[in-house]
């Protein structure tokens, strides 16, 4: 029961507000750590790899954003299907919160994939299964971002842009698999082969430091975000005012 | 319960008839997409080239992207009358369930816009230089596309219809979506010409009808439900 009462305390805006506050300064130290760490073993410590030579290491950049460009709009659909459901405002916060850092990390992964295509297929963009699921991807999140802009009652906008997020979640994966059926040049999956990784050990390790950094930075961007989504909404409690006041 | 299926159905046919009695009251905007359909195939003629071989070659992208656009363009036609005048609003306070009412404005708009395009893509295939004995396996696409392209747009006009500028968000919002059918649709048109079998594509055009006709009058009811408010 006290977990119940922590997120029943964490939901409301003004707790959300003061704990996420005191939680941005930990999370960003963090990725700031494990994203030099991570960099650091990628760039330097892995070795070359024997076909790619060195322009394999944008993976340690390029995976990580593709990854994560589609596990920020899993969180964002079931934010906003949370939000929909029991109608907890906070969620739909966290929802809108995340559609543009995920539409950043898709265009990072778009832009990593294209500078890598140049020196392996021999062309900046090629019409490749994986790169055009991923243009698609933004195009989804372009959607959502664009939707809530266009309400002005910002209680309209959350829910019709979470509606649309839903629907996109179930076309994800009917996009993914109709344009991989349509095209494919891209490499095969080299981490996610359960049995054994083709990546060496040297090459993984950098590569999971760097998506629990990328995670984190993540974590971190929302609770910026997500707070200030909180103060603009919240705009006319008490707590606002007294807030504002002391800074 | 059997009262319930009843009713439920009563108002399916009811809303189908009065939005195609409403359609065929306004013969305009019953021709406006199909005009449209016509006027975008014959552009490509006009701006690539009248070689038989290249036509043939582009004609199921052009064919289905046409089409596309079309069903796309007549959308607004599902909810913005209704919206404008207030029956939207009385619709969704009725004792039927919205999803109903939604399904039978769907499948209204399908038969007055998909329904007819399909009907007249044979005559504009064949001007592509389309071998006639394969405008069966276009016509079978078409007639399974064009519906779920009604069903997932209908999400979208009801999420845009409040919106006075709603068009070119309501295209950044679906044509996304689309896409699945689109590679779906005009592959299996392109496959046909090699004399190949088609069947896949065309099982998976009719599971994309059967998912999209059981869940999109759900999302369509609920964004009417949000954008109303």
């Amino acid at each position: 029961m006290r977990i119940f009462q922590f997120f029943h305390r964490f939901a409301s805006p003004r707790e959300f507000f003061r704990i996420a506050g005191a939680m941005i300064p930990w999370f960003a130290a963090v990725t700031l750590v494990l994203l030099s760490v991570g960099l650091y073993l990628g760039l330097f410590v892995a070795p070359p790899d024997y076909q790619q030579g060195e322009s394999y290491r944008i993976i340690f950049i390029h995976v990580p954003s593709a990854w994560m460009s589609l596990f920020v709009y899993m969180v964002m659909a079931s934010a906003a299907a949370i939000g929909l459901i029991w109608r907890i405002k906070l969620a739909h916060v966290i929802a809108m919160s995340s559609a543009p850092i995920g539409a950043s990390f898709t265009f990072l992964a778009l832009v990593t994939g294209s500078l890598w295509g140049k020196p392996m297929w021999g062309a900046w963009w090629v019409w490749d299964a994986r790169l055009t699921s991923e243009l698609i991807l933004l195009f989804l999140y372009l959607g959502v971002m664009a939707l809530y802009a266009a309400f002005e009652e910002r209680r309209t906008a959350q829910r019709a842009a979470g509606i649309l997020a839903i629907v996109g979640v179930i076309n994800v994966p009917i996009i993914h698999y109709s344009v991989m059926w349509w095209n494919t040049l891209h490499q095969g999956p080299t981490v996610t082969k359960f049995d054994a990784p083709s990546i060496h050990l040297s090459m993984l390790i950098p590569l999971l430091i760097m998506s629990v950094a990328f995670t984190l930075f993540y974590a971190t961007v929302l609770l910026m975000r997500a707070r200030w989504e909180v103060l603009e909404q919240e705009q006319r409690s008490k707590w606002v005012d007294e807030y504002l006041e002391q800074t | 319960m059997e009262g319930s299926t009843n009713s439920a159905l009563t108002a399916f046919t009811t809303i189908f008839r009065r939005d195609i009695k409403l359609a065929l009251r306004h013969r305009s905007e019953l021709i406006n997409p199909l005009a449209f359909f016509v006027i975008v195939v014959s552009l490509f003629p006009l701006g690539l080239s009248t070689d038989s071989r290249t036509l043939l070659q582009i004609a199921p992208a052009v064919l289905w992207i046409s089409a596309l656009l079309a069903t796309m363009l007549s959308l607004e036609s599902i909810f913005r009358s209704d919206y404008d005048d207030g029956s939207l609003e009385q619709l969704v306070l009725s004792e039927h369930p919205l999803s109903v009412i939604v399904l039978g404005k769907v499948a209204a708009h399908w038969c007055t816009t998909g329904l007819l395009l399909t009907l007249i893509s044979p005559a504009l295939a064949i001007s592509l230089a389309f071998p006639p004995q394969n405008l069966g396996v276009l016509i079978w696409t078409l007639l399974l596309g064009t519906p779920t392209l009604s069903l997932i747009g209908s999400i979208g006009v009801a999420l845009t219809v409040g919106l006075r500028r709603g068009g070119i968000l309501l295209a950044l919002l679906i044509l996304p979506l689309y896409i699945p059918i689109l590679i779906f649709g005009a592959s299996a048109v392109d496959m046909s010409i090699d004399d190949l079998d088609v069947a896949g594509q065309l099982y998976l055009l009719a599971a994309l009808l059967a998912l999209s006709l059981t869940l999109a009058p759900f999302a369509t009811s609920a964004a009417l439900r949000v954008t109303l408010e």
